[in-house]
């Protein structure tokens, strides 16, 4: 019950951080695609970048918190798997991706 | 507009087709109450009140679950034929009469009765029509219980424990209610997985409402105020 | 007409849940850099990219407009949101796609 309550609001929290971050993202990457930097140069400005890392950690964390909890009422109604199992796999997709988040963030700005 | 109406009937889970004559004015449930009378004794369907207040008439026509004493054929034939069949959702009893039952307990279990403290020696409460709560009240105290919202609710096809649109709305409307005294009670029931967080927003319930209610406005303020009751730890 | 909103928005939702562990593997892969980049310049790639990105798009609409229905005042112009929400939807697709 209670446990509901805080998932929902936890996923409309996250969904608000993703949005900001998104935005950044995506015109970020335009910006590095469309001045056509190399990788030796998206490298230089990323690699050792602490101000980044931070923003691209909180990132992470904020899609690690909202797709496992986007996904539990799909597999509940469209799988039918309603089981306690079902939270576990959901805990367990939203480690895996704070691990690969992670490593992703730390190759590229590390 | 030709001067006979095609009209399927899914019974069970066969089609059976049937030629009603047309009329101008003709509503659905015209059509049904001919085919009963004339064509088909054996034809189960429920009404009441014929002119759009009881709610007993909802069937799904076309696709859609509607009032059929409200729907006039000539606004949902095409090519001079209709297709009836009963509410989705609702066990079903037999032809277009389903099992209301499950839509009703839904209700209780969300908490949908009034219970308030004061006596015949109190005075009475003062409450303001336009105060916000009373606003959001009155906007959703209209409904008579038709079943339509149920019907037409994705989520209620997808999990069966869901207390579906009509149930929710009510609890609002209690919950908005500032004499009834279960609040507490009545958002405990109406948390999780079978209650208002279920619902995503598809707003086919406000879409169908013959009513013009919006439960999916009523199931917005439960979610707030599960909330808020959640961080005060009042839940 | 929501409802076929609030579809798109799930299943652009679980593509992107598919999607999401792919890319973060990609990326800590360690590939070395340049050569990652000559691989995002084919065309499969590009189209990809522009599918993720409209994927986003439309999940972020949608997403915009569930929040709209659950936090503000229900209002009749809210059914206008969803929209507006695929309008937005489509435009962040085509901007990026003239950004490509």
């Amino acid at each position: 019950m209670k446990k509901e309550v805080f998932l929902w609001m936890a996923q409309r929290a996250s969904a608000g951080v993703l949005a900001l971050c998104v935005v950044v993202h995506l015109a970020t990457i335009v910006y590095a695609v469309r001045g056509g930097l190399s990788a030796a140069e998206i490298l230089g400005r990323t690699r050792g970048n602490a101000g980044w890392l931070a923003f691209y950690t909180v990132f992470v964390l904020a899609a690690a918190v909202h797709a496992p909890i986007g996904l539990r009422p799909v597999l509940a109604e469209w799988l039918g798997w309603r089981t306690p199992s079902r939270d576990l796999f959901a805990a367990l997709f939203a480690a895996a991706l704070w691990f690969l988040g992670m490593r992703a963030v730390l190759a590229v700005f590390g | 507009m030709s001067a006979t109406l095609k009209v399927k009937i899914l019974r069970g889970s066969a089609l059976e087709s049937f030629e009603v004559p047309r009329h101008p004015s003709q509503t659905v449930l015209d059509v049904v109450t001919y085919i009963q009378r004339e064509l088909d004794p054996t034809l189960a369907y429920r009404f009441a009140c014929r002119v759009g207040m009881c709610g007993s008439c909802a069937m799904t026509v076309n696709g859609a679950p509607r009032w059929t004493c409200r729907t006039h054929v000539d606004r949902v034939a095409r090519n001079d034929s209709i297709e009836i069949g009963p509410l989705r959702n609702l066990p079903l009893i037999r032809d277009l009469v389903t099992d209301m039952r499950t839509f009703f307990d839904k209700w209780e279990r969300a908490g949908g009765h009034f219970e308030g403290a004061a006596t015949r020696h109190d005075d009475f409460a003062p409450v303001r029509p336009d105060s916000e709560d009373r606003k959001a009240a009155d906007a959703g105290i209209e409904c008579i219980g038709c079943g339509v919202c149920y019907a037409a609710c994705d989520v209620v096809s997808w999990n069966p424990d869901y207390l579906g649109p009509a149930a929710l709305n009510r609890a609002w409307t209690l919950v908005s209610d500032a004499r009834d005294v279960k609040t507490r009670e009545r958002l405990r029931a109406v948390a999780g997985d079978a209650g208002c967080h279920a619902c995503h927003t598809h707003m086919s319930c406000t879409e169908r409402c013959p009513k013009h209610l919006s439960p999916t406005a009523g199931i917005a303020g439960l979610k707030r105020a599960v909330a808020k009751a959640a961080i005060k730890g009042d839940l | 007409m929501s409802k076929y909103f609030a579809l798109v928005h799930r299943v652009s939702g679980l593509a992107l849940a598919v999607f999401l562990p792919a890319h973060f593997w990609v990326l800590g892969k360690g590939l070395e850099m340049e050569g990652f980049l000559r691989w995002t310049e084919q065309p499969m790639v590009k189209l990809a990219e522009w599918g993720l990105v409209v994927l986003l798009a439309a999940h972020l609409g949608g997403g915009l407009r569930v929040l709209a229905v659950e936090f503000l005042d229900w209002h009749e112009w809210q059914k206008s949101l969803a929209a507006i929400a695929g309008a937005l939807m489509i435009a962040a697709g085509l901007a990026f796609a003239l950004a490509l």
